[in-house]
């Protein structure tokens, strides 16, 4: 278990993190989101005992990471934003130098670091200075370090950060597989990837807890939940038939498409099937139809721009 | 008590050999051991007058080991800090299960005992002397061991000054700068002009932090133990010094 309790971290004048609190229980992949300059990244260098807070406190399984690091730093993997590595040392000697520094038994070490390197597919790399290898090889050397020692917990600070797709699908795999006694901990500012593997969000937005919830519940606070998505031949006539119904809030012309039509329902209301009889008066067949479930981005927009107005850059 | 110590050797020793492998995983590490071998040889050859002299010794070899190491240990020590921050892996290195006293002592040793190699590389040059007549190996001995001391005092001072920047170029300047001023505190020049500005006590205290001063009392046979200790207390206070500044800057 991971307590954060009241963390504040200031550079000088500037607040980069402010009266954080919360807990993550083993099993749980937390989502951590924000816009870029939030306090993400600081919050992670906290938790992996990187930087000092300058008031709270972090504790790992009851371990302090200030007032015993060492203890508190052998149950964290923890992958730097941008995964740093020695870039002149070979891969295999490089997770060898991580798993000596890790107090890894001599006699395990080879097969600590075969474990992780057929774990993250580095085979073929083993022999290869780190600085040679493409962007998504070099984050995959990142998370493999991370995973050296097989730690309780894992902070993972932009995991997919320069990834291709298949790429990002392969490391949210592993992410998912690794989640079911682990506490796994990811900084992102990709919402999907929030949805595709994080049971928990934590929105926080100039150093503060905006939002904690899973993401169904947040998509569920959207201004989008139960909108009618309709793709039609004409949009705005549509527009005009649809208008007039009772429950509809606003009606407009998405922004992905010139096609499709978004019904936004008053509170409480269900427009599925008043807006499938008005369709069927007007002798319209949209093309598709769905219901949605709301939209991540724009609970994240409403969070994190509420605070922000008034402030510059 | 003995466990934990065991403990921070361990974590030490991990740290140490992998920043002395990273010498030779690059270039680094030989272009650096042929400048030392050529300069030093020209040093000792040419400007030492190594057989004018007509003595088996190694003084025209280590005379110049001052000046040979102010300009080659600064690119040495420019790395240890700060080009781990210019890389970002000071994160990846600080959040290890290490103490900063450990990171701090293992980069040290590695840089210290990658001089002791350069060093090594001149033996060819005392077997030469024992060939050619009959020198008092003591001395010659006792001069390897200052000149190792030296080496390191010059190491621990550059290893601070990259701790304070993460831009190589200004580790290495202001390793030069200060390095220099160690040295030129014990230059005879420099000695007769304190005496003259200075109130005496004052001018010796200057003189005596000096490497010169140290170096060239060691270097004519007799390791004192307070030339021997000089050069250790000087490299325990950078050291420690180095350790207050990468936990100092971390916070920033």
């Amino acid at each position: 278990m991971i307590e954060i309790k009241q963390l504040t971290k200031r550079f000088g004048h500037f607040t980069a993190v402010d009266n954080l609190s919360f807990t993550v229980r083993p099993g749980e992949v937390l989502g951590f989101l924000g816009p870029n300059g939030a306090g993400k990244s600081t919050t992670m260098r906290m938790l992996s005992g990187f930087l000092k807070p300058d008031t709270g406190s972090v504790t790992v399984f009851g371990q302090d990471v200030v007032r015993s690091p060492l203890e508190a730093k052998r149950l964290m993997g923890y992958l730097p934003e941008g995964a740093p590595s020695y870039g002149d040392m070979r891969v295999r000697s490089f997770l060898n130098f991580i798993a000596e520094a890790r107090g890894v038994a001599p006699a395990s070490r080879d097969a600590c670091v075969d474990r992780v390197v057929e774990r993250l597919q580095l085979q073929d790399v083993q022999q290869r200075p780190v600085e040679t290898l493409s962007k998504g090889f070099q984050r995959r050397v990142g998370i493999a370090q991370a995973l050296l020692h097989d730690p309780q917990v894992l902070v993972l600070d932009e995991p997919t950060d320069g990834l291709d797709p298949n790429q990002k699908f392969e490391v949210r795999q592993l992410i998912r597989e690794l989640s079911s006694d682990k506490i796994v901990i990811i900084s992102t500012h990709i919402l999907e990837e929030v949805e595709a593997v994080c049971q928990r969000a934590i929105i926080i937005n100039q150093g503060r807890l905006v939002a904690d919830a899973t993401p169904a519940e947040l998509k569920a606070s959207s201004d989008y939940y139960q909108a009618i998505e309709l793709e039609v031949e004409q949009p705005m006539a549509v527009m005009d038939a649809l208008k007039t119904l009772p429950g509809v809030r606003q009606i407009y012309i998405s922004s992905d498409s010139d096609h499709q039509l978004i019904v936004v329902p008053e509170e409480g209301q269900h427009l599925w099937q008043p807006v499938q009889l008005a369709l069927q008066e007007q002798g319209i067949e949209p093309k598709a139809m769905s219901i949605s479930s709301g939209r991540l981005d724009d609970v994240f927009r409403r969070v994190t721009a509420a605070a922000n107005e008034g402030v510059q850059g | 008590m003995s466990a934990a110590v065991l403990c921070a050797v361990a974590r030490t020793k991990s740290v140490y050999r992998r920043e002395l492998r990273s010498y030779f995983a690059t270039p680094l590490a030989y272009v650096f051991l042929s400048v030392f071998v050529l300069l030093s040889g020209f040093l000792t050859f040419e400007m030492g007058s190594f057989f004018r002299r007509e003595q088996a010794d190694l003084m025209s070899f280590f005379t110049f080991h001052p000046w040979l190491y102010l300009v080659l240990m600064p690119p040495l020590a420019m790395r240890l800090w700060a080009e781990e921050r210019q890389t970002g892996t000071i994160e990846l290195l600080m959040t290890l299960p290490l103490t900063t006293l450990d990171a701090v002592l293992g980069k040290f040793l590695a840089a210290w005992s990658f001089t002791a190699i350069a060093l090594l590389m001149s033996l060819p040059m005392w077997i030469t002397v024992n060939y050619l007549g009959d020198p008092d190996n003591g001395i010659i001995l006792a001069a390897y061991v200052g000149s190792w001391l030296m080496g390191g005092s010059f190491l621990a001072l550059g290893c601070f000054l990259s701790a304070l920047t993460k831009n190589q170029v200004i580790a290495f300047v202001l390793s030069l700068v200060v390095s220099l001023v160690f040295l030129l505190l014990g230059f005879a020049p420099v000695v007769n002009a304190m005496q003259s500005t200075f109130p005496q006590a004052l001018a010796d205290v200057l003189a005596s932090m000096s490497f010169l001063t140290h170096f060239q009392a060691i270097s004519r046979g007799v390791l004192d133990v307070r030339d021997v200790g000089f050069f250790l207390v000087f490299m325990l206070c950078w050291l420690l010094a180095t350790v207050a500044v990468v936990d100092w800057k971390r916070a920033e």
